[in-house]
């Protein structure tokens, strides 16, 4: 993992997979300040790092579920951009052909199991999917993602201790960005080592670094080889940084300006890995060039899909209730 | 001085037991906490300790009878004499007027039993005519044989939740499942109701098919957000790539003297969700064919049970492959003169307000709806077209009460055939009570039902 981490093909697609997220989230701020994405809309800019790391070391067949900021999540899984925006601005096209929206959002072929809008409600369910894997002994992990937030509602626990109970194969994964909602981790809990809340269910953590891609990767090959010997859950603390609001609607009075731009300067996964390719592998500035055109055309591709794309069929709103 | 020691009361809704094992003997000395017998229920198997000092007399039950009523004396130890300073009334006389208040309590109770059995019976005869080959079971072997068929039948089926595999169940639907398909199918959850439903949900959006055992209905309101938000609503808002086959199954309403935290039937509460699909049976038929249609179903279906019902003893054929449809009510008994429509335990109450209404020459139509969503409108506006009149019963608060819902369809959808306005019944707006008396006047009864016959047909 270490070499793979080091070769240049590996680095150059993790550093266009982040970017991809970036651009594309930032287009969808920008479509929901034009009115075309409406209610709430969860911005994932500064956390890319996380989920790109973990998605290249997953195995075919395993699972991520998350929570209502699942942009990134959905994209690093290999879900189509244009049917992500689609959905988004509530166009037919969509993932859940408009029903769903920005906070749900599902891919049974990419494994996918949402986008849900009750924080921590993802945790027991994900917990459940990895129940499922190990009923099936099919061998594959399920990656819960939620927030230090989220770390603080009481089914995580409960779901934890049947976690390590069963011995089920579950990474947590606590996206750990200092604020829920407008609170900062200091204001909200007791203790703010979130890899440690796990010991009272003997369940191994690690705080990463989730503003690098590398160490996310390198961590969670660790913590996946650990549940796919049969030892049960793992838990990783990601510490990372959201640039945006909690959501599109947050004035983000929480927090000074210098804040945000010390993280940004200093902390950025997608500049730092960019320096590094250049530094270590002599990547030319048109390369990173190239790169970005291609992921601006993709994006904007994504964005024209879903503005051009048809609202549902009004016979929509009763189809889906029930199956038959 | 000679005591007699009862058959005890073990649990809310005991009205009998089996005495299983004597651990003494005529002779033998016993102390305060001493065991002297193993008592069995149709729930569980008990320790009966001794809380008197002495010498055992005579053992007047024998080991391995069946069907001892509570109260009943089921042996005499004689105890040493205690001074008159002990004790303002003589021992003796505390304990024969409380016998003798007990024993015509208990035979009050079981001349209405057996009234009710006897009905029970009777009616589920006169409404399945098309049965050859009956035998008795019970509700809760329906639903125990509903179980393993299908869990025998498909290996994605699994039961989960408190006290299903070792202890056999709290109400031991689940008896014997863990010998028969192991603890990877039946899983004894720790008490965690919020947390596996939502393990429970997740599995089955990989398509597993969970049976959630609730202990109680009560304890899923721990759990309320994951059935509403997730199993309910995922299907829709994933644009029907996600599907949720489970079943969350368990006693509902009102059992026996639990008061307000355990006595709620929650019928109305989850019939309101779009997603869900809402199963309360009366008979035993239909538990055993509406829990196998649940567990085939490929949506998330409450299937609600109740306590007292579980015993119930009713006429049935046993058929793998007898199942019912969700969704459809059913005539148990045909009339001209008023509709009564009801569900669950409200059946019982009906049938026995149809038996007196029939004396007093009122031909009334009992309609068990079976299934709370949907709701089979089709049969009540039929039957309400041809009687003219109509009133519901249930046990659910009177707010908002599927009864209230049904009134207001009949009123949309057969106001001209309306002789009278609909009446529900229900149970009492307040949260239920503890003492008995009052616990009583909470519920439905079968005298409110036949008064509101009376007024929506002018009697």
């Amino acid at each position: 993992m270490k070499k793979i981490l080091e070769e240049e093909k590996t680095l150059i697609s993790l550093y266009k997979k982040m970017l991809l997220i970036r651009r594309f989230e930032e287009k969808a701020g920008q479509l929901y300040g034009m009115g075309q994405i409406g209610g709430f809309c969860h911005l994932y800019i500064g956390q890319e790092a996380i989920v790109v790391g973990i998605d290249s070391i997953t195995k075919n067949g395993d699972q991520t579920i998350t929570s209502y900021r699942d942009h990134g999540h959905m994209l690093a899984c290999g879900m189509d951009p244009k049917k992500v925006m689609a959905e988004l601005t509530g166009k037919a096209t969509g993932y859940s052909k408009g029903k769903g929206g920005s906070m749900h959002m599902f891919s049974k072929s990419k494994h996918f199991y949402g986008g849900h809008g009750i924080v921590a409600a993802q945790v027991p369910l994900g917990t459940g999917i990895a129940f499922a894997n190990k009923y099936k002994k099919n061998g594959n992990i399920c990656f819960t993602y939620f927030g230090e937030g989220a770390a603080n509602q009481g089914q995580v626990y409960e779901a934890f201790n049947m976690a390590s109970l069963w011995k089920l194969p579950v990474v947590f994964v606590i996206e750990n960005n200092q604020y829920a909602m407008g609170t900062s981790i200091e204001r909200s809990s007791s203790t703010d080592a979130m890899h440690a809340r796990g010991i009272a269910f003997n369940i191994p953590g690690k705080e990463v670094n989730g503003m690098d891609v590398r160490e996310v990767a390198k961590e969670s090959l660790k913590a996946s080889a650990h549940c796919r010997s049969g030892k049960g859950p793992y838990i990783l603390e990601m510490k990372t940084y959201r640039y945006r609001g909690h959501s599109m609607s947050d004035p983000a009075k929480y927090r000074t300006r210098e804040e945000v731009q010390k993280i940004k300067e200093e902390k950025d996964p997608i500049d730092n890995l960019r320096d590094l390719l250049i530094k270590n592998h002599n990547i030319i500035e048109k390369k990173f060039k190239d790169i970005d055109k291609e992921v601006k055309m993709s994006v904007t591709e994504a964005a024209n899909f879903a503005v051009e794309s048809p609202e549902p069929d009004i016979s929509e709103l009763w189809t889906d209730v029930y199956t038959n | 001085m000679k005591v007699n020691i009862l058959m005890p009361s073990l649990s809310p809704t005991m009205e009998e037991g089996s005495l299983a094992k004597w651990y003494v003997k005529p002779g033998d000395r016993v102390q305060p906490g001493d065991i002297l017998a193993d008592i069995e229920t149709d729930k569980a198997l008990m320790e009966y300790e001794s809380v008197e000092e002495g010498v055992v007399l005579e053992l007047s039950i024998a080991e391995g009878s069946e069907n001892v009523k509570i109260n009943t004396p089921i042996a005499v130890i004689e105890v040493e004499s205690i001074s008159q300073n002990d004790s303002e009334i003589p021992p003796n006389d505390l304990i024969k007027d409380t016998q003798d208040d007990t024993k015509t309590a208990y035979e009050d109770q079981d001349i209405n039993n057996n009234e009710k059995k006897q009905l029970i019976s009777n009616e589920i005869t006169h409404s399945e005519l098309t049965e050859v080959n009956t035998n008795n079971i019970t509700v809760r072997e329906a639903l125990n044989h509903a179980m393993a068929e299908e869990m025998r039948r498909d290996e994605n089926v699994f039961i989960m939740g408190e006290e299903v595999g070792e202890y056999q169940g709290a109400y031991k639907v689940s008896q014997g499942l863990l010998e028969e398909f192991g603890p990877s199918r039946v899983i004894d959850t720790p008490i965690t109701e919020h947390g596996f439903t939502g393990l429970g949900v997740g599995a089955a959006f990989t398509g597993l098919r969970p049976i959630v055992e609730f202990m109680t209905f009560n304890f899923a309101l721990q759990a309320i957000d994951q059935i509403i938000n997730s199993a309910a609503k995922t299907h829709y808002m994933s644009g029907g790539q996600i599907t949720c086959p489970i079943v969350f199954r368990g006693p509902n309403g009102a059992a026996a003297r639990v008061a307000a935290q355990h006595s709620q039937d929650f019928s109305s509460l989850y019939a309101s969700i779009p997603g869900l699909k809402v199963i309360q049976p009366f008979s035993a038929a239909d538990a055993k064919g509406l829990l196998k249609s649940a567990i085939r179903d490929n949506n998330p279906v409450i299937f609600l049970e109740n306590e007292i019902l579980y015993g119930k003893s009713f006429s049935a054929e046993e058929n793998e492959e007898d199942l019912e449809p969700i969704g459809k009510a059913k005539i148990l008994k045909t009339g001209s003169d008023v509709t009564i429509v009801s569900y669950g335990i409200g059946v019982m109450h009906a049938l026995e307000a149809e038996l007196k209404l029939n004396d007093m020459g009122i031909k009334a139509e009992v309609i068990d709806l079976r299934t709370i969503r949907p709701i089979d409108f089709d049969m009540i506006i039929g039957s309400v077209k041809k009687t003219n009149r109509c009133i519901t019963v249930e046990e659910s608060f009177p707010v908002c009460s599927v009864g209230s819902y049904i009134a207001s369809q009949i009123m949309v959808k057969a106001f001209d055939h309306l002789d009278a306005p609909v009446i529900s019944c229900t149970g009492k707006d307040v949260p239920m009570p503890y003492a008995e008396n009052l616990e009583k006047a909470a519920l439905i009864t079968t005298d409110e039902i036949i008064s509101s016959v009376k007024e929506v047909i002018y009697f």
